[in-house]
């Protein structure tokens, strides 16, 4: 049963936790904004001219992925946190369910999405003249697409963790990173090799950043590639949370959880 | 009088090696059950299958006669936990730590009960304190406070008063027996000061490898090994075999 009190006791853990970090804050806002200015200027310089569509493609698509990369961290990194703190099992031996400290965590990596890409958004209007948010409700019909896909990575993660102890946290920076080429970011699917254009098909991020580029060529998305990304999604997230579900029952069976931090 | 906690059969094997063999027994309001043994004798281990933080391989924990495996979340409202061994955020504040342990256990009145902790555990002029400013003993007893927030009937202790100095161990230990016979609240604890432990526990738990030794009140356990204090009633059985 999920309980209101105790998911806002885990939010709360996180935003004090934030309060008293510098360097969690330059994560969360430094690093998105390194990476607008960087790209947007690349991208200014490759077109030549002020205004253009390469300059867009690519910020939509740069702003787009760090939503993911925010998203998924947020519960990966959220996870890490507490075994850094060795407060795990504080957290565990508490009448915490999994379902109010994952809903936790998910609602934490909401609001780091929504940092860094208002952060990346408003930078880009102001530097570049290119309103993301323009799209309106189509923007949030890829977004929420795209947090599914995030918390299904954070997710699997976790389990990792759980299972492979602290050695495996390498995989909350990394993991996304592996959709990163068939994700079709900064580019269209077609440029793929035939093999790596299969795996895209798999991977909703795809349709997500195609969709993503069409919409900016005044193209409004179809029912039919919001469905392919929803149907994967949910085909994700199921896997995903009967992954970590099996990694933390044998976490528990073989003695791991009381481990892992030490 | 119906038990605060009942421990059945509770056995945990990894790969072959057996760490806790058939564990059985009861504790009652106002008990202080001290697990006594060896490094690797299973007392953490068995605390953690207290707090289903393991799975067992077989047996059951029963918890004010309801089975904790069944109403896990709501039975662990009235227990309490700390250990030497967990620690705290560092980059929270002391309340602010509490703070989120008041809403993880949905505490009512918290700010008072944290003031009124902080107190006891001689913390309050810490309260606005970064944890990573306080020493070992002052965490420990952070832990403790934070065990005490939910008012639990059950509370397990692993190690409380390691880090602490001789008139804080004597301190804590008064403060355990006080409030166990006052509240009528369970404790089990673990601890290899055997002096404290002895002024502390009105019942024992024996642990080797995996295995109870031997059980009872401090009067029985001393009649029948005929052994006048705990330190020897250790020596003969863990150390003389």
């Amino acid at each position: 049963m999920l309980s209101r009190r105790r998911v806002y006791g885990i939010l709360l853990r996180h935003f004090y936790l934030l309060k008293h970090s510098l360097s969690r804050w330059i994560d969360l806002l430094y690093w998105p904004t390194i990476d607008l200015l960087l790209w947007g200027f690349v991208s200014l310089s490759i077109q030549g001219k002020e205004d253009g569509f390469l300059v867009y493609h690519f910020l939509g698509g740069l702003i787009l992925w760090n939503i993911l990369i925010r998203a998924q961290q947020g519960l990966a990194v959220g996870f890490l946190e507490d075994v850094w703190a060795r407060n795990l099992l504080h957290l565990f031996a508490s009448p915490l369910t999994l379902l109010d400290y994952l809903t936790g965590l998910i609602i934490f990596s909401i609001f780091r999405a929504f940092m860094a890409s208002f952060l990346m958004g408003v930078l880009a209007v102001l530097i570049f003249h290119f309103n993301f948010f323009q799209q309106g409700i189509y923007f949030f019909q890829y977004t929420f697409g795209l947090l599914i896909f995030a918390w299904s990575i954070g997710l699997i993660t976790i389990a990792l963790i759980l299972y492979f102890g602290q050695e495996a946290e390498i995989f909350a920076w990394a993991l996304a990173l592996l959709f990163l080429p068939f994700s079709a970011v900064f580019y269209p699917v077609s440029v793929l090799p035939p093999l790596f254009q299969k795996i895209a098909y798999f991977v909703p991020t795809s349709y997500v950043f195609e969709g993503m580029r069409s919409l900016l060529l005044g193209n409004l998305p179809t029912l039919q590639s919001l469905l392919k990304i929803y149907v994967l999604d949910l085909a994700y997230i199921f896997f995903s949370i009967l992954i970590f579900l099996y990694f933390f029952k044998t976490a528990k069976v073989k003695g791991k959880l009381t481990k892992i931090g030490e | 009088m119906e038990p605060n906690l009942e421990v059945i059969n509770l056995s945990k094997c990894y790969q072959h090696k057996w760490v806790l063999k058939k564990v059985s027994f009861k504790v009652y309001p106002s008990d202080i059950l001290g697990i006594i043994g060896p490094n690797g004798a299973g007392k953490s281990t068995l605390l953690y299958l207290l707090l289903d933080l393991i799975e067992p391989t077989s047996g059951e924990v029963i918890y004010f006669n309801q089975p904790l495996k069944k109403e896990k979340s709501m039975l662990l409202k009235k227990v309490g936990f700390a250990s030497n061994y967990v620690s705290l955020p560092y980059s929270l504040t002391v309340e602010e730590n509490l703070r989120v342990f008041a809403h993880l256990y949905e505490v009512s009145n918290y700010s008072e009960k944290i003031d009124r902790l902080l107190e006891v555990f001689k913390l309050q002029d810490k309260k606005k304190f970064s944890c990573r400013t306080l020493s070992t003993g002052e965490m420990m007893r952070l832990n403790l406070a934070r065990a005490f927030l939910n008012d639990p009937l059950v509370l397990l202790l692993d190690e409380p008063t390691a880090g602490l100095d001789p008139e804080n161990v004597r301190y804590v230990a008064d403060y355990l027996k006080h409030i166990a016979k006052e509240r009528g609240m369970t404790i089990i604890l673990t601890s290899h000061q055997l002096t404290e432990l002895e002024r502390v526990a009105n019942k024992f738990l024996l642990l080797k490898e995996g295995e109870v030794l031997a059980y009872g009140t401090d009067e029985e356990l001393f009649q029948k090994f005929r052994v006048s204090n705990l330190e020897e009633l250790y020596f003969k059985i863990f150390v003389k075999g």
